[in-house]
């Protein structure tokens, strides 16, 4: 793990691997919780923590250093199930490159287990990380103008939910009725870092 | 219906609400957002007995006018602007009693981007994840004002500063902004980074509320491919592949995946936001305390 100095009071945390992050960060938020960390952010994203609002980022680079990180126990956070129809404009594409029959998009994608490893793009958006390296797949070339909410999409390892009409680049395999953001509910996210998904198939209706 | 309200008669080109924004979020992907000048927003609150935090309205470039149903004091400041109630000028930078009814006209800017305009009690509209911040980027807080919205007010919590005028800093002939090297600073070549601040780079007129762009000479990459999406700080200097640096303001995104080669110094961006295009911009490296 490296740590990056990030203007005068931020700093980057950088592990070897999205998992290693992953558990930084649940050792980064157990410490504030228990009041050892005061920072205003604490950011995960694919391979970093960012840690923004820190009084002396030079003394928490060295003191990262020393850190005891535990890997994240499997199971440890709430588990979210989204239901979807894989209805998408993209099923056949994405079956094509997975090449595999259409429904058995579902059949792979229902039964992945995802982690939100981070959010961003939009308030509430979760960048979803389970499904194996073959089924990873390109953004499309020409993003669409608009992609409308609840759109289930994929894009290089990350499965995503819009959680409002925006444009957009993933392949859409599906649709889901889920509210992802409302900010006038508590939590407003539905999907934070750490959280568990599944994707529950309903029939079309 | 309450008559501490504000009508706006012209929004002007871009009027939002704005207070000091919704920081802690960033993990959800909700971005910081807030008044892109904090010392000015700050000032004219302070002039007319606000807290510092009172939600204000910023314009760009040619101002705004509002009608208030009750008589209530104000303050214009950031951008120095002519200031008229009822057609008569007032002070600028100073506290104004605007009459019931009577037109407060805040001018286009002679200089700087960007005025603030605070009234006694703060703008009221219904906080979003604690702040009324417009956030341009995710659609966050109240839409940018139109002809005809009506602003709520909250009640006056102290009694106007008692000064004349307010000094203020001017807008910046050319643009200092103190820079801090990376975290991605590798990705580009040595000469990039010399470039960086030995070039000489102008404020693009495609600069909002989410970034300061530049025009100037492309900085050139050390290493190709993608860097995964990591978190991003407020005056983050990110570099997308056309290699024009832009300097991430309070809308920015709250991730990204173009590296960043620099970042500014906290007390420099307030006069980043009143750089108008076509403004000399310097980057100047400086080391770390």
């Amino acid at each position: 793990m490296r740590a990056l100095p990030v203007g005068e009071h931020a700093l980057l945390l950088e592990g070897t691997s999205g998992e290693e992050a992953r558990a930084l960060h649940a050792e980064l938020l157990r410490r504030r919780a228990e009041g050892s960390l005061t920072v205003r952010e604490i950011v995960p994203a694919a391979r970093t923590v960012l840690l923004d609002g820190l009084d002396d980022p030079a003394r928490w680079a060295a003191e990262l250093a020393s850190f005891d990180v535990p890997p994240v126990p499997p199971c440890a956070r709430e588990l979210v199930e989204l239901p979807v129809r894989y209805d998408g404009p993209d099923l056949a594409e994405v079956a094509a490159r997975w090449q595999v029959p259409e429904d058995e998009v579902a059949r792979i994608h229902a039964g992945t287990e995802f982690t939100v490893a981070f959010c961003g793009f939009a308030p509430g958006f979760g960048y979803l990380t389970g499904l194996p390296a073959r089924c990873h797949v390109p953004r499309r070339s020409t993003p669409r103008t608009a992609v409308p909410a609840g759109a289930v999409a994929l894009a290089g390892p990350y499965t995503g939910v819009y959680p409002r009409s925006s444009p957009g680049g993933w392949q859409l395999i599906g649709t889901t009725d889920a509210v992802l953001w409302d900010h006038a509910r508590v939590p407003a996210a539905l999907l934070s870092p750490g959280t568990r998904v599944r994707f529950v198939p309903v029939e079309n209706s | 219906m309450t008559d501490r309200a504000l009508v706006v008669v012209r929004c002007g080109a871009l009027t939002t609400v704005q207070d000091r924004g919704r920081p802690g979020y960033a993990h959800l992907g909700v971005p910081r957002s807030g008044v892109l000048d904090p010392p000015a927003a700050a000032l004219v609150n302070r002039l007319v007995g606000n807290p510092p935090d009172s939600a204000v309205l910023e314009t760009t470039l040619n101002g705004c006018a509002v009608r208030p149903r009750s008589t209530l004091t104000v303050a214009v400041g950031g951008a120095p602007c002519p200031v008229t109630v009822g057609g008569r000028p007032v002070g600028w930078g100073a506290p104004v009693v605007v009459p019931a009814g009577e037109l407060l006209e805040v001018g286009a800017a002679v200089a700087g981007v960007r005025s603030y305009l605070a009234v006694a009690g703060g703008i009221a509209v219904e906080p979003v994840l604690g702040s009324r911040a417009t956030d341009l980027l995710s659609g966050l807080g109240p839409a940018p004002l139109t002809d005809g919205t009506v602003l709520p007010l909250g009640a006056p919590s102290g009694p106007p500063a008692r000064v004349d005028v307010a000094p203020q800093p001017g807008p910046p002939a050319e643009l200092v902004l103190r820079v801090t090297p990376g975290p991605r600073d590798d990705w580009f070549t040595t000469r990039a980074v010399r470039d960086l601040s030995t070039r000489g780079y102008r404020v693009s007129s495609a600069s909002n509320r989410i970034g300061l762009r530049t025009e100037g000479p492309a900085l050139e990459r050390a290493r190709s491919g993608e860097l995964p999406s990591e978190g991003m700080v407020r005056g983050a200097v990110q570099v997308p592949p056309d290699g024009r640096p832009v300097v991430f303001l309070a809308d920015h995104p709250t991730t990204g995946g173009y590296p960043v080669i620099a970042v500014v110094r906290a007390a420099d961006l307030p006069a980043a936001a009143q750089a108008v295009p076509g403004t000399p911009v310097r980057f100047v490296p400086v080391h770390r305390r």
